[in-house]
């Protein structure tokens, strides 16, 4: 034991020396392995496009025209975006604290559902009533996150499976509250006959108001959604607490000798990334850009898949997941112009795991030449 | 209650019922017996659902292709390689991280299935059965486990070479170097990511055949929700075996059979609730996990990447 630890010592020196050498960031390297990579991913996309019939211009031009430059479009991206990044927020915190969360589509349609069942029960005032969804959406993304993160302290189950395997029992649960009137369901309407699953409407004094900015409509929730990515940056790094956190994701050990508990921050870590999730659920059902202001079984709509993806491209830096939300949030926009270029709207879905695996390998790269390069200068030296 | 025991009575002596059980255990042995030997390595592959889609989409146009099940079978296997390619190459000779790599794979690869199904459209059937003579005429469960199509019989063998090619060769030997203790494996001169690369290889085959199964033998029939979240079950069953290949094999069967309830129970008359019985695997893995995860003890290195110089 004792020797392994010298070993480590010493190479620990290694790198850091190489550090010091190597301040000098390769700026040039760094753009191009970042352009290459995205453009290979491009390619891949266009390349599939054309092989199945299409033309990549027009599906280019079809997703800005969907995403951006058609009037109004840039209002409904930013109505997208919002839960994209509330729900890459909350990955942040968690990944942060060293643990996997990629349950968020289940914790967000938990969330969207407690909210939901709260606004039919309640009868209180509009504001009452959005204040009470709110919470309830909250406290259901953190329960169910909160699943897996007492399993895993409490029985060493990993949280990567819980997660993942607790959407498909959200999916399941969603499905059985719109079995009953009592829990979910909107009541028949007067002379139809076929009943929908879905909810009643928010109703008018719950929702968020709408701003119009030049033409384009979004929900006041983006300027929240805004001011939690800049508290969030702010509280990971300036404060004790994000202090510990990150001390607990970088090193456990020394988080340990420190008198972190890996247990209570990595609880509330999980609870902080479910319930942002649940609150994306809940801007989501007031905001009016999803679902008509209406919860029902497939309310998720994959935003908490997309959002986990923005989380991962932010590498884990919450200012830089407003941008890159956006950008995705643009690519879910523009795929429903598709339609008129005769190509699946499903090629955005492979556009973004396309960018989300290029956008690893240069960080990696990187990583292994910047290693290489302080072993060298070791060696050099001795 | 009564009426519970009636059911298990019932569904016990269903011939019915264990043919469901075990082909869907055979499911998520494909995948499991993988992933057992990936877990063995020190990697916790989440991209196994991603290479059981990927081999179910290009066995069925291998399939529609050439109408031969065999040709069906090496495109499944050639399209789980190639997602283990992607998994092994970014998170074991790059350092990315394994979940991110395959989260990312999942996520791509369902995209993908989706896109290509809307434009190709493979046509499929399911495999005619084969019985095995004698063993075939066993009662009861002589038909699950003998009376299948001949694909399903590949796990049968998949389980004793997995064992033998881990506990009984040298690169077996390394494997479990590289997940106990990566740095002593280093040290003495075996190359950890390598052994890494190759057992994702090796989950990249079975998973591939496992998806090959599900569409040309259990389904008969593709379409991109065929997989809907079994990969990730068969990796809890390794879990849940405590990364024993006999506790593998056992979490198989068991999570097979909770999976098999959704079409056998209704068959035998019982109904109930359909979005329990559709949860209920899923309920079970996790309630499973979380009662013998804590008893055993994962190979030591499970998860860490491996750096040279780096813990």
């Amino acid at each position: 034991m004792s020797d392994s630890t010298k070993v480590r010592s010493d190479t620990a020196d290694q790198t850091q020396a190489g550090v010091t050498r190597a301040s000098v960031l390769p700026v040039a390297e760094i753009v191009t392995l970042y352009a290459a990579s995205i453009l290979a991913a491009l390619v891949v996309s266009a390349l599939l496009v054309e092989i199945t019939g299409g033309s990549w211009r027009t599906v280019f031009s079809a997703l800005l025209d969907g995403s951006i430059r058609n009037p109004g479009r840039w209002g409904t991206t930013i109505g997208t975006a919002i839960p994209l990044l509330l729900v890459a927020l909350g990955t942040i915190v968690n990944a942060k604290a060293g643990l996997v969360n990629i349950g968020q589509e289940g914790q967000l349609l938990v969330g969207g559902a407690f909210g939901a069942y709260v606004m039919i029960h309640l009868d209180a005032p509009g504001t009452v009533v959005f204040v009470a969804l709110v919470a309830a959406a909250i406290v259901g993304g953190a329960v169910w996150a909160g699943i897996a993160a007492v399993l895993r302290y409490w029985r060493n189950v990993p949280e990567v499976l819980t997660t993942l395997l607790l959407v498909s029992v959200a999916a399941q649960l969603v499905g059985f509250g719109f079995k009953r009137e009592s829990i979910l369901l909107a009541p028949l309407p007067e002379g139809s006959a076929t009943q929908v699953q879905q909810t009643v409407p928010v109703p008018e004094g719950a929702r968020l108001s709408r701003v119009t900015v030049l033409g384009n409509e979004f929900p006041i929730s983006a300027f929240v959604a805004l001011a939690l990515a800049a508290f969030l940056a702010f509280v990971l790094a300036r404060t004790v607490w994000g202090f510990r956190l990150r001390m607990l994701g970088r090193n456990p050990r020394t988080a340990h000798r420190a008198g972190v508990s890996s247990q209570r921050y990595g609880i509330v870590a999980m609870l902080i990334s479910g319930a942002f999730a649940g609150l994306a659920g809940a801007f989501m059902l007031t905001g009016g850009d999803f679902g008509s202001y209406r919860f029902s079984p497939n309310f998720a709509v994959n935003i908490g898949w997309t959002g986990l993806l923005v989380a991962l491209v932010a590498r884990e830096r919450a200012l830089f997941a407003i941008v890159i939300a956006f950008v995705f949030a643009g690519l879910r926009t523009g795929s429903g112009f598709l339609a008129s270029t005769g190509v699946e709207r499903r090629i955005t879905d492979v556009v973004q795991a396309l960018l989300v695996l290029a956008l690893l390998v240069p960080p990696a790269v990187l990583f292994v030449r910047e290693r290489r390069r302080a072993a060298s200068a070791t060696r050099a030296r001795t | 209650m009564s009426s519970f025991v009636g059911a298990i009575g019932d569904v016990l002596s269903s011939d019915a019922a264990y043919i469901s059980a075990i082909s869907f255990a055979a499911l998520l042995g494909f995948g499991a017996v993988g992933e057992w030997v990936a877990e063995k390595s020190g990697t916790l592959n989440i991209s196994i659902e991603a290479m059981l889609l990927a081999g179910a989409f290009a066995a069925a146009v291998g399939y529609d292709l050439t109408s031969n099940l065999a040709v069906g079978a090496v495109f499944g296997i050639v399209a789980g390689m190639a997602v283990a390619s992607a998994q092994a190459e970014l998170s074991h000779r790059l350092p990315a991280d394994q979940f991110v790599v395959g989260l990312a794979l999942n996520i791509l690869v369902l995209g993908l299935a989706g896109f290509l199904d809307g434009e190709l459209e493979p046509v499929t059937r399911r495999a005619p059965r084969v019985e095995i003579p004698l063993l075939s005429d066993i009662p009861l469960v002589g038909d699950a486990f003998f009376g299948q199509p001949w694909l399903l019989y590949l796990v049968y063998a998949f389980v004793p070479m997995a064992w033998w090619l881990v506990y009984r060769t040298r690169w077996g030997l390394e494997v479990r170097a590289a997940g106990e203790n990566p740095q002593s494996a280093d040290v003495s001169g075996i190359r950890v990511n390598l052994r890494r690369r190759q057992s994702i290889y090796v989950a990249g085959l079975t998973s591939g055949l496992g998806g090959a199964y599900l569409s040309l033998a259990l389904v008969g029939s593709f379409e991109d929700s065929i997989v809907g979240g079994r990969g990730f079950i068969a990796i809890a069953a390794v879990i849940f075996g405590g990364w024993t290949l006999r506790g593998t094999v056992a979490g198989c069967l068991l999570f097979g059979s909770v999976l098999s309830f959704r079409l056998s129970l209704p068959v035998l008359g019982y109904n109930l609730n359909n979005e329990l019985l559709t949860s209920l695997p899923f309920i079970a893995t996790i309630v499973g996990m979380a009662l013998f995860a804590h008893r055993v003890r994962p190979p030591a290195a499970l998860a860490r990447p491996f750096i040279r110089g780096l813990q």
